[in-house]
């Protein structure tokens, strides 16, 4: 793959976590860095005990293939392989290649002497990840709370774990999590479609300014947020989506056993009136 | 400057207010977790061990009274108007009434149903009431063992120590209704435990636990809707609403009985789901047969506040919180006598409030309200018999 005239600029040496200038360097397009071999090597092996799990299964149809966490009756502890053992590795293959992920985006960052927005925007995925299948089965106290490894297992998953508190959306950090969810979208909408009406005028004319961007919601709304402000909106719109989303789950089980909406009784029980 | 820190202060504290006020609200780990499926279906309960041990603890079996051996006749030879317990000798007869009264007027006793001057007189509708329980347990018993098993019931499964059992329902229409647009609410949206605080018809026994119940079954049976199934949505929030109150009573969640990925499908549903419909015709039997049929007995002060119905039951009224009631202590066992209760042939009570109404009058102390009566008669506890 050739190079852009101007990459090679921006292809400079250092700003490593790990391994120095051993693995500082390109393939193609694409940096390596240790991290890059990591998330490599993470990805690889548990694609391999997915597909090794599948093989062991019933089926091969992709929707149906279903990689199982253990029993509950295992703990914390390990399980046999083909017990849960093989949704132990790959749980743990797929938290190395995410964070090794991070960790490469955070090398990235560092050549370029950018901040590390994106990195830690990405960890946020991550957390939702680890809270799943980490934080929330140790609060439990067995791995078999984790979530399986399957299209159509996963959602068979989620609604009888929703039906374990009756009615999932009087979860209040559900509530507060898909409002972000419809809100990052609303906004990401807004947002896209402003710049493609800006970017795209009448033939003949030239392409309009963010002043242009900024009147159009000024005069809509009475306020325009800016161009740098959308995007930082937009980031913690979508953060607090996924952040608060691992909340909902965590809270479900390690700190409330009941239906959800029995919960909401503290508003009954408030001393004001009752 | 100071301003900033004064606003950053004060959003601190809102901050730490609001955490607080959830937090409290929550529960805190460890909890007790089953698993009722296959690993990874999300098929499981989970329990908070230190609610459960305050449940256990007020779900207490009470201790069994002595057993007795058959003597002094049969008793309904020696008492007069003994219709359901006559085949009892006397010892055990007298050791059944003062179990009686343990378990549901330990504090009132046995003046609760038997007029003092004359135990053998129904001119009092508690007692009229009693009997036709009586026969209701020795039905469940005999008939309903697809429900209660070998564990069975006795008057303590619902009345645990209470005249009238904590959990028993009657026809709700919820509270006055604004008229117009506002008048649909279709008993929805009130907090009520008897659908688990949800926002769904707080009434959901009317339509099910009666006579001629509406069929629980909302899922259709098509992918694509054909005009075949005439359920509709309200007809769904009411069988949500049922589900919620089998919730409830038993202390579960929607998965110990259903696999969600299919409510309807029988084989992809734990067993307990069967042990569950066995319940539901129970509940229909009882109310239909037993409770109902009751209503001319009872006085005013005890039907329903909004149809003048007599008190029914429910799951809750037995469960009462628990996935099995009692957590499975079975009492029967310990007391042979309730297995000999007859029943009646004809079961429809013979006296009716109308007339029990009239003896209220006469100065003898037998009033139609039981609270009043006791408290002109001290000195009568559980060992009164």
């Amino acid at each position: 793959m050739s190079m852009l005239s101007f990459e090679r600029k921006y292809r400079v040496r250092g700003g490593t976590l790990v391994g120095g200038d051993l693995f500082d360097f390109w393939v193609g397009p694409f940096y390596v860095g240790f991290f890059g071999i990591l998330t490599i090597f993470f990805s690889v092996v548990g694609t391999l005990l997915l597909a090794y799990g599948a093989s062991l299964g019933p089926t091969w149809n992709l929707w149906q293939i279903n990689i199982a966490p253990p029993d509950l009756e295992y703990g914390l502890g390990f399980a046999p392989l083909t017990e849960g053992g093989i949704w132990q590795l790959v749980t743990i293959c797929a938290l190395g290649a995410f964070i090794s992920w991070a960790l490469r985006q955070a090398e990235i960052a560092r050549k370029l002497g950018m901040g590390y927005h994106i990195p830690i925007a990405f960890s946020v995925a991550i957390f939702a990840y680890f809270s799943l299948v980490v934080i929330r089965p140790v609060l439990l106290g067995a791995w078999g709370h984790g979530f399986p490894y399957g299209i159509l297992s996963h959602l068979d998953w989620v609604s009888n774990v929703g039906y374990q508190y009756l009615h999932f959306h009087y979860n209040p950090a559900h509530m507060i999590a898909v409002s972000f969810f419809f809100a990052t979208t609303f906004a990401l909408s807004l947002h896209g479609s402003l710049i493609l009406s800006a970017t795209n005028p009448k033939k003949g004319e030239a392409v309009k300014s963010p002043e242009h961007e900024d009147t159009f919601f000024r005069d809509t709304i009475g306020y325009s947020i800016g161009t740098l402000g959308i995007h930082r909106l937009g980031l913690f719109l979508a953060l607090n989506a996924g952040f608060w989303s691992a909340v909902c789950i965590i809270i479900s089980g390690p700190f409330w056993t009941r239906g959800w909406p029995e919960w909401w009784n503290w508003w009954l029980e408030l001393p004001i009136w009752a | 400057m100071s301003n900033h820190m004064s606003k950053r202060l004060l959003g601190a504290a809102a901050a730490i207010a609001g955490t607080t006020l959830l937090l409290a609200a929550c529960e805190f780990p460890s909890m007790e977790t089953e698993q009722v499926g296959y690993r990874g279906t999300g098929m499981e309960e989970v329990k908070n061990p230190r609610r459960e041990a305050e449940k256990r603890d007020r779900l207490q079996a009470p201790e069994p009274l002595p057993p007795t051996q058959p003597g002094g006749g049969r008793a309904g030879d020696v008492y007069e108007n003994v219709q359901v317990v006559g085949d009892l000798s006397i010892t055990e007869f007298n050791r059944l009434m003062t179990a009686m009264t343990e378990w549901v007027s330990p504090e009132q006793g046995c003046n609760y149903c038997h007029i003092p001057d004359n135990l053998a007189s129904d001119d009092i509708y508690t007692k009229v009431v009693s009997r036709r329980m009586m026969e209701m347990t020795k039905h469940i018993n005999d008939n309903w063992s697809d429900h209660v098993g070998d564990t069975g019931v006795t008057c303590y499964t619902c009345h645990a120590g209470q005249p009238v059992p904590e959990y028993v329902w009657f026809k709700d229409d919820g509270p006055p209704q604004a008229g117009g647009m506002a008048a649909s609410r279709a008993g929805q949206n009130i907090a009520s435990a008897s659908v688990g605080y949800s926002s769904l018809p707080r009434d959901p026994f009317s339509a099910f636990f009666v006579d001629e119940p509406e069929s629980i079954r909302v899922i259709p049976t098509t992918a694509l809707p054909d005009g075949t199934n005439p359920r509709n949505i309200m007809d769904t929030e009411k069988t949500y609403g049922l589900m919620m109150h089998f919730s409830e009573s038993l202390g579960v969640n929607c998965t110990y009985c259903h696999n969600s990925r299919s409510f309807v499908a029988w084989e992809s549903s734990p067993p307990t789901r069967e042990n569950a419909w066995h319940g539901i015709q129970m509940v229909r039997d009882l109310n239909v047969d037993y409770l109902v049929p009751l209503e001319p007995v009872y006085p005013e002060s005890q039907l329903g506040p909004h149809h003048r119905d007599a008190p029914k039951t429910n799951c809750q009224t037995c469960h009462q919180g628990a996935n099995q009631p009692l957590y499975g202590v079975s009492m029967l066992a310990d007391y042979p006598e309730l297995d000999r209760i007859r029943i009646r042939d004809n079961g429809v009570p013979d006296v009716t409030r109308d007339e029990l109404e009239a003896p209220a009058a006469e100065p003898d102390g037998a009033g139609e309200d039981p609270e009043q009566m006791f408290d002109e008669l001290p000195g009568e506890g559980p060992d009164g018999n």
